[in-house]
């Protein structure tokens, strides 16, 4: 292996080097603050050598398994950040529930590890590699600390499915291997242009389809997505519904394109049909929930839908650039979103003998309670309901006008209705906010992760108002990535 | 650069009235009049820039008093581009005078949380100001949609007993309406991009190359439709009477003020310019649409009990003299839905001003429980009185005028329709007449001892009794103002000899 091509892994091996020390850390001095510390200390250290990296060695392939170009840093960048926010979110979360609690930042930056390795795969064995370990130090996650039986059932039951939907995809990879020959995405390419029996291909890719569904909680493979989000910790919560479904849907991205998988019509239509119901129903099932994790939770299946459309924009002939744009711009958007909206449960929910503070009743007249706070949620909420100045509202503008560009007018209208939905709860929430408080009670908020929501409210509306600088960045690795 | 500093003023000053609330919960009224006054004060050398020549044939920029232009999203062809001419003038003023109003008529109203209230007030009237000033389709949508989440949380937060539903209402209805827009938008300039070859959401750069043919007209479906909804037409209208009704008399004001102008505006500048072709297929429909609009908004209001729903409902008539006046597309009915904008505007925020006056003294909306009131409160009498009779159409004050030209021009394109319109001015002396003599004649009925309108509540109403007679009187400053606009406009909907010719009486 050359000097290049172990400068360009450098960030995968700062945070391997970081998860070492961090776990010889907690062995010798059992320390939340220090902990957090040096987990937060080690995102940032990433996050230089991801800017180090883009700036010098791109693109550049690593082995086979391996590639490191501008679309795989800026995810890992995307994941690394958002681990970061949720260190700092953490910290006072898991301060006030008690000792031993370390081990959680241990296993948030292995899985953040995990998501990272599926950003820069090029081949199926790297792909396995980074979900399992994403999806290993997840089941640790969601179940941490064991605080009663929804967690415990939460974590089992994202066991047992995650479990499920990784053999289905072992399963389609295998049929792929079958049909080609290879497990590297560059191989396939070649392969699927010779012309190899369609059956196999199909049937592979549906199956990685179905196994990728359950990870990304699309419709009908959502059945476990409230009770998961509602019993993880919130912290938990916040990194599943934004690093582990993006980097899921990076890698996927990445291996339909080098696949070339648009000429196959018949997955083209059951992704139609899988985005269609999950825009509808995700809405629809979000509608009543008085709970706003099950709410979020729900609201993500639908957002998530969203994204499969820009998926499928890119089938349109000279469409393709446009369409991996709006997917990078619009998780950006999701995650600093979705990232804030759990960050203020989170910061909510500082009672150590209780579970989350998720319930809405709970939220009556913050806005007269904690003002700053509201502001936070408020513009996080907007954001998610695609409200102009917020970043929500470019990424739905992106795949608005890459679905326009595409001529998929049924998903458009499914687009508008689910949106008008969604701006329901989204509203009511704000609503409830700012109802007069019926009881008093005060809620202490958390300074450093008040800090920390600041900061992302910052960036949110910053790319909301501003956005030009991070689309130039985005359209140039678009145009070189297809 | 003059609205450019307008807008910050009402941004900057609605933050600096939400900051000062600590201090002291009176200073965030103070700063928001002081403001509007200052911005209105900023507005007056603009209008003596005198009529503008001005020729807007398909493309250029000239004629504009005033033009800002600066890149945003280059990547998108999306830029800040801002241009004031006689139109926009006239309602960016209307829009700082409304807001004068509105802060007035809340300043007793509202007594919790005063910095945040203000803070909302401002920042809807500078998404308003947005709204008419904004020449690149994407920042346009982008005020259209800001100027609508304070309002609300205004409807929200202080609105009357159904807030909840009426707030949601309206904001759901709105919204839904602008996704359809931005769709429209995204349609018609990747359209655009194939004809020119570039990617741009200015106006004029759209304005050159129309669409037509089918595409056209769905492009233009969405358009019409999100304006419809605002304006509101005939079959969009249901969330205004209830948004109305639960609305603060501040919101009020400017939700009839203002917001609904906004709808008529986009029409003017936008649906009908932007897609000459499918506009004029669409004409004799949105014609009879707000003929419906008329006679309907006013059966609709005689048949209310609650006074803020009556003025709710007349609003949906008047709005529908906007409509017919608009698609007539003659020089004459455009000019009649502008000067219609205007007085129906000053009208309606006067007489929901009366209304929360009203409700303030008798905690009750419904007319059933008023009797006599001239008697106790005579200056709030005659002013509404006064404000009825401008409301129904009475010649010599401004609405008269607006719905006289609109029926003028509106005749030589579509008869039928036309006569069947002028059935609202008969329906709309009776709901207005009867509203006046159920609450104001009569006996006296409960309460004696009603504060008749002080001072504070003069200063609001007076300058708005004086613009409507000047408005009914002397409409001709107006018309200079604002024809050279509607002339170009007009001219680049001509532009091809099949289209809308037919229609120069």
């Amino acid at each position: 292996m050359s000097n290049d091509a172990i400068f360009a892994l450098l960030p995968l091996i700062t945070l391997s080097t970081v998860i070492l020390a961090l776990m010889l850390l907690i062995a010798f001095r059992r320390n939340l603050a220090l902990t957090c510390g040096a987990a937060v200390s080690g995102c940032i250290l990433t996050l230089c050598s991801i800017f180090l990296v883009n700036n010098t060695g791109v693109p550049q392939q690593v082995t086979p398994l391996l590639v490191v170009d501008g679309y795989a840093l800026i995810f890992s960048a995307m994941i690394v950040m958002v681990t970061g926010f949720i260190c700092v979110l953490a910290y006072e979360y898991y301060k006030c529930r008690g000792e031993q609690q370390d081990e959680f930042y241990l296993l948030l930056l292995l899985s953040c590890l995990g998501g990272m390795t599926l950003a820069h795969s090029t081949h199926f064995a790297s792909l396995i590699l980074g979900l399992e370990l994403l999806g290993v130090a997840l089941y640790g996650l969601i179940a941490f600390p064991s605080r009663g039986r929804l967690s415990l059932e939460a974590g089992l039951k994202y066991l047992i499915l995650s479990g499920v939907s990784s053999a289905f995809i072992l399963f389609g990879v295998a049929l792929l291997y079958a049909s080609f020959g290879s497990l590297s995405f560059s191989a396939l390419s070649a392969a699927a242009s010779a012309g190899t029996n369609p059956l196999f291909v199909l049937v592979g890719t549906g199956l990685i389809f179905a196994g990728v569904s359950f990870k990304l909680s699309l419709v009908p493979f959502h059945m476990w997505t409230p009770d998961v989000y509602q019993g993880a910790p919130a912290p938990t919560t916040a990194f599943l519904t934004t690093a582990s479904k993006g980097s899921i849907f990076a890698v996927i991205l990445r291996f339909f394109i080098s696949l070339d998988g648009y000429q196959y019509t018949t997955i083209l239509e059951g992704l139609f049909w899988i985005a269609l119901a999950s825009i509808l129903f995700g809405n629809l099932l979000a509608l009543m929930q008085t709970n706003l994790k099950r709410l979020l939770a729900n609201s993500s299946i639908a957002h998530l839908g969203y994204l499969l459309v820009a998926f499928l924009a890119a089938s349109y002939v000279g469409g393709k650039a446009l369409a991996v744009e709006a997917v990078i711009f619009f998780l950006l958007a999701y995650f600093l979103t979705s990232l804030g909206v759990f960050g203020v449960i989170t910061l909510m929910s500082t009672d150590p003998d209780s579970p989350d503070n998720d319930e809405l009743p709970q939220y009556q007249g913050l806005f007269w309670r904690r003002p700053i706070m509201a502001m936070f949620f408020s513009a996080m909420l907007l954001s998610l309901a695609g409200i102009p100045l917020t970043a929500g509202f470019v990424g739905k503008f992106y795949i608005l006008t890459a679905a326009v560009q595409a001529e998929l007018w049924v998903l458009l209208g499914a687009v508008v209705i689910g949106s008008g939905i969604g701006l329901f709860y989204y509203l009511r929430i704000i609503f409830v906010m700012t109802e007069q408080p019926s009881a008093n009670d005060e809620i202490t908020m958390p300074v450093v992760g008040g800090w920390a929501m600041a900061t992302l409210t910052l960036i949110m509306l910053t790319l909301g108002i501003y956005p030009s600088p991070i689309i130039n960045w985005v359209s140039e690795i678009a145009r070189l990535m297809t | 650069m003059m609205m450019v500093c307008v807008m910050l003023l009402l941004f900057f000053g609605g933050v600096l009235a939400w900051l000062t609330q600590a201090w002291h919960k009176d200073y965030p009224r103070w700063i928001s009049l002081a403001t509007c006054l200052i911005a209105g004060l900023l507005l007056i050398p603009l209008f003596s820039a005198g009529p503008q020549q001005q020729v807007m044939v398909a493309g250029t920029a000239t004629g504009w008093i005033e033009l800002v232009q600066a890149p945003w999203i280059p990547r998108f062809g999306i830029s800040i581009l801002l241009g004031l001419d006689g139109l926009s003038l006239l309602m960016v003023a209307l829009t700082i005078f409304l807001g004068f109003v509105a802060v007035l008529s809340s300043w007793n109203e509202i007594s919790a949380n005063t910095g945040f209230f203000q803070f909302n007030l401002m920042w809807t009237l500078a998404g308003v100001v947005g709204v008419f000033t904004s020449l690149d389709l994407f920042l346009f949508f982008v005020f259209w949609e800001v100027m609508l989440i304070p309002m609300y949380f205004l409807i929200a937060i202080w609105g009357h007993e159904r807030k909840s539903y009426a707030a949601m209402k309206f904001f759901l209805f709105t919204q839904v309406s602008s996704l359809l827009m931005i769709i429209s938008i995204i349609g018609l300039v990747l359209a655009n991009s194939i004809d020119s070859g570039i990617l741009s959401f200015s106006y004029f750069d759209l304005l050159a190359h129309p669409v037509g043919g089918q595409l056209g007209w769905y492009l233009m479906l969405g358009f019409f439709i999100a304006f419809m909804v605002k304006l509101p037409g005939f079959p969009f209208h249901s969330w205004l009477p209830d948004a109305h009704t639960q609305a603060p008399t501040a919101a009020s004001v400017l939700l009839a003020g203002i917001l609904l102008k906004t709808g008529a505006y986009g029409l003017i500048r936008f649906t009908v310019p932007l897609f000459p072709e499918a506009s004029l297929a669409l004409a004799d429909t949105a014609m009879l649409l707000g003929a419906i609009g008329i006679v309907y908004g006013a059966m609709m209001a005689f048949a209310q009990t609650d006074f803020k729903r009556l003025v709710a409902y007349s609003s949906v008539s008047h709005m529908g003299f906007v409509l017919l006046g608009v698609y007539a597309w003659t020089e004459l009915s455009i000019q009649g839905s502008v000067m219609q904008m205007v007085a129906h505007g000053i009208s309606t925020a006067a007489l929901f001003m009366i209304a929360g006056a009203l409700q303030q003294r008798l905690h009750t909306r419904d007319m059933r429980e008023m009797s006599g009131l001239w008697k106790t409160m005579p200056r709030m009498g005659a002013i509404a009185m006064f404000f009825i009779v401008a409301s129904l159409g009475m010649p010599g004050l401004g609405n008269f005028v607006g719905e006289f030209l609109i029926l003028m021009g509106a005749f030589t394109v579509h008869a039928g329709i036309t006569i069947f319109a002028t059935l609202g001015l008969i329906t709309g002396a009776i709901y207005a007449l009867i509203a006046m003599q159920q609450v104001f004649h009569g006996p006296i009925k409960g309460a004696r001892g009603l504060n008749d309108f002080n001072g504070r509540e003069l200063t609001a109403m007076v300058p708005m009794m004086m613009a409507l007679l000047c408005l009914g009187v002397y409409p001709q400053p107006i018309m200079d103002m604002v024809n050279p606009v509607l002339e170009s406009l007009h001219l680049v909907t001509t532009a091809e000899p099949s289209l809308w010719t037919g229609r120069t009486p």
